[in-house]
């Protein structure tokens, strides 16, 4: 008698898998990640460089010998994704070892000490991020002013961002600063200041758009985050600026649609259900603009999004709507 | 085109092996085995015993309660035991073995090949026909037709749902049913019309089967009160809750039977085993079922007598593939795999047979949970199942209860869209039988 296979049912599977849906994140950043090189030169290229590979090299050797686990996990390609993200919230011209340690505390604090990828509450990309902000404010907030092509490493020339003359701009009600802001449409491309990935929105939205098609995130989070900065900016513009016109940078500005798209939607950190991601978004496009009206600091997104964190497990008790449920 | 509309997922519909394949009668077996559980409900009682012979359509077995079935002889010849014996999962049972002889068939069963049009029976005799036929939802659940017939007092069946969906892959039974006993089909729909008093039928065919939504069509064009609906392309949307949203958008509650909307729905197999029972007194003695996968040399759809094993059917379509590494009875979605072939019988509740290659096969590792959401995406009923299985790793059964572990009807899809290839059902299925015999013995205690 031949004895066969049993297992439970099903016996099919979709044929997805962690290390896809990574992989299709990564595709997405790309656009993004070639506008990078384009304007900031050897800069993004070495510093995504040394941070992806320490957050894959902290990730095996926790795992490895720390943790003492029998299957290493690097080969999901979530380690790879930490460290692309990581560098996209980095000025291009960073010191290598500041990118070091970010990575370190991205993927050790962040990530490991939790149990690895599933566990963390935290994103860790924004853990490292928010880290070095806190520990090296100045490098952190100085950004090369995009050129074009550049080779090397390009100076650090100014610490003013759109960003910066908006908030001042609020605050003082002085609108002679938005002559020095960037115009819209160099904003929506990205010839403008900023971190390496977070500088062209055009790009950022097209692999969002992507990942959305893919069925890799829903639109829950990001149309919840935009739409509240949105409302929010419009119910907030300063007099002597046209609402559309401040509408405008504030969408476009900062690390925006990089959080919106990439770092709110990351599957470990964010809400299960579809009410919950909504929830979850206006939280964080709230919190992002209460930020960057009143806050300390001129932009708000890490900080937004790590808080949103916080709440996931108490926006999980939003339940889907059950089959055969009358709605309220 | 209409479709489910809560979650759902896309598997390969893998239909072509099979596909319009002619039905091609399977030779009968040497000895029968005729287990006495074939459906849902109480075990069936023997009414026969050793040395008694037996014709083609004789009772060998009463239900054993309300919900329980008939079972009549698919085969001619002398009972030789009635005894123990243990299905291809291993679990155990009753079965009656029979030495068949000959093919002679009760005087009482039209056996001639033309249609019959006409029924003048009234509600209650279509019903006891039934029953005494012995007919069970031949879909999958096994459920005992008559019982569904019957609604419960003070509610009233408004709409009949024929569920021609198939929406499990690679089978193809129904479809090609459909494509050769349409006719038989069509006046079946009208019978339980009668016996339902209802006024209105739909037919729900998914739209992979094209010229099945067209045959049906056309012979349904000339009947009134019976429409064929295309249904997108959705597991599972041949779950019969699924299948009453899809067609009438309206939703089952939790806990209750279709009858609540309104509706009552029966596969066109069933349908096919209701027109023989009551328009030429044949009981239900075989099905068809459908062999199949990537690797089997003759795959295909094969009418079958009950309690022939199932390895002669399987020998008609070329044997066992040489790299099988699973044999499941029913499709990939929710059917079993099962431990050996050898003395299994076919019976009521096998649809088909599919061989998965053994690359196949294996599960593979689970990795951790990423939470995606995904599984809660795909969900037919609106569930958690991410937190179900949790929870029931943790035994937090109240808590299973809270978060309608007992709405999980089974079908896979939670596992099927797992990135993490997570065993979602491993830890549900244990949940829902602990959580429902915690509620049993609430009930008993009032």
């Amino acid at each position: 008698m031949k004895n066969f296979i049993v297992a439970p049912a099903p016996h099919a599977h979709s044929g997805d898998s962690v290390r896809r849906n990574m992989l299709l994140v990564i595709l997405a950043l790309l656009p993004a990640y070639i506008v990078s090189v384009v304007e900031f030169g050897w800069g993004a290229l070495i510093t995504a460089a040394i941070s992806v590979a320490a957050c894959v090299l902290t990730e095996w050797l926790i795992s490895r010998y720390l943790l003492k686990e029998q299957r290493q996990t690097i080969g999901d390609l979530s380690a790879v994704l930490t460290g692309l993200l990581l560098a996209f919230n980095l000025p291009s011209n960073i010191d290598w070892w500041i990118v070091l340690i970010g990575a370190i505390v991205a993927i050790g604090v962040g990530k490991m000490s939790f149990g690895g990828l599933g566990q963390n509450p935290f994103n860790p990309a924004l853990v490292g991020r928010v880290f070095l902000l806190i520990s090296f404010p100045v490098q952190m907030t100085t950004w090369p002013v995009a050129k074009g092509f550049a080779t090397g490493y390009l100076d650090a020339e100014t610490g003013a961002t759109p960003l910066y003359y908006l908030k001042h701009i609020v605050k003082s009600g002085d609108t002679g600063f938005v002559d020095q802001l960037p115009s819209l449409w160099d904003s929506f491309l990205g010839v403008m200041g900023g971190s390496l990935g977070e500088v062209c929105a055009l790009a950022l939205i097209v692999g969002g758009i992507f990942l959305i098609c893919m069925r890799v995130i829903t639109w829950h989070i990001p149309v919840a985050i935009l739409a509240t900065v949105a409302l929010f900016s419009w119910i907030a513009t300063p007099a002597g600026m046209e609402p559309q016109v401040f509408i405008g940078y504030q969408l476009l500005s900062g690390g925006l649609m990089l959080g919106a798209f990439f770092m709110a939607t990351d599957y470990v950190t964010s809400p299960m259900t579809a009410w919950g991601k909504i929830i979850f978004g206006v939280g964080i496009g709230f919190i992002m603009m209460v930020i960057r009206t009143w806050g300390a600091y001129p932009e708000g997104m890490s900080f937004a999004i790590l808080i949103m964190n916080a709440c996931v497990p108490l926006l999980n008790k939003f339940r889907p709507q059950r089959f055969g449920e009358k709605k309220k | 085109m209409k479709t489910f509309r809560i979650g759902g997922v896309h598997p390969q519909d893998n239909k072509q092996f099979s596909a319009h394949q002619p039905i091609v009668e399977c030779p009968l077996p040497k000895q029968a085995i005729i287990p006495l559980v074939q459906h849902i409900g109480a075990p069936a009682q023997a009414v026969v015993k050793e040395g008694d012979k037996v014709k083609v359509g004789d009772l060998l077995a009463k239900a054993g309660g309300f919900v329980s079935a008939n079972i009549s002889s698919p085969v001619s010849g002398t009972i030789t035991k009635i005894g123990d014996w243990t299905d291809a999962w291993g679990a155990p049972g009753q079965a009656i073995y029979i030495d068949v002889e000959g093919d002679v068939w009760s005087s009482d069963i039209n056996r001639k090949p033309e249609l019959e049009h006409q029924c003048t029976l009234d509600s209650k005799a279509i019903i006891d026909k039934i029953s005494a036929a012995g007919i069970v939802g031949l879909g999958g659940a096994c459920f005992p037709t008559h019982v569904k017939l019957m609604p419960p007092p003070g509610k009233t069946a408004e709409v009949l749902i024929i569920n021609g969906v198939e929406c499990e892959p690679y089978l193809t039974c129904d479809h090609q049913l459909m494509m050769e006993h349409g006719e038989e089909i069509i006046i079946g729909i009208e019978i339980l019309k009668k016996a339902l008093n209802v006024q209105r039928a739909i037919i729900g065919i998914e739209n992979n089967k094209k010229d099945a939504i067209e045959h049906m069509s056309r012979l349904a064009q000339s009947k009134l009160g019976i429409e064929v609906m295309p249904l997108q392309l959705k597991y599972p949307q041949g779950g019969e809750k699924q299948l009453i949203d899809a067609c009438i958008g309206r939703q089952v509650p939790s806990g209750a039977l279709p009858i609540e909307v309104g509706a009552v729905v029966d596969n066109v197999a069933t349908v096919f085993a209701v027109y023989e029972a009551v328009q030429k007194n044949k009981p239900l003695i075989s099905r068809v079922i459908t062999i199949t996968g990537k690797n089997v040399s003759k795959p295909g759809n094969y009418l079958v007598r009950f309690g022939t094993p199932i390895e002669e059917v399987i020998a008609l379509a070329g044997g066992v593939p040489v790299d099988t590494g699973k044999v499941i009875g029913g499709g990939p979605m929710m059917g079993r795999a099962m431990d050996h072939i050898e003395n299994m019988p076919a019976n009521k509740r096998l649809s088909g047979l599919l061989f998965l290659p053994e690359a196949e096969s294996i599960r593979p590792e689970q990795d951790n949970c990423i939470r995606c959401g995904k599984c809660v995406q795909a969900c037919p009923m609106g569930l958690e199942p991410y937190l179900l299985q949790r929870l029931g790793e943790l035994e937090m059964w109240e808590e299973c209860e809270k978060h309608d572990v007992m709405d999980c009807i089974d079908c896979g899809c939670c596992v099927f869209t797992c990135p993490a290839h997570r065993r979602l059902l491993d830890g549900i299925r244990p949940a829902k039988a602990k959580v429902g015999a915690l509620i049993r013995e609430r009930n008993a205690k009032k």
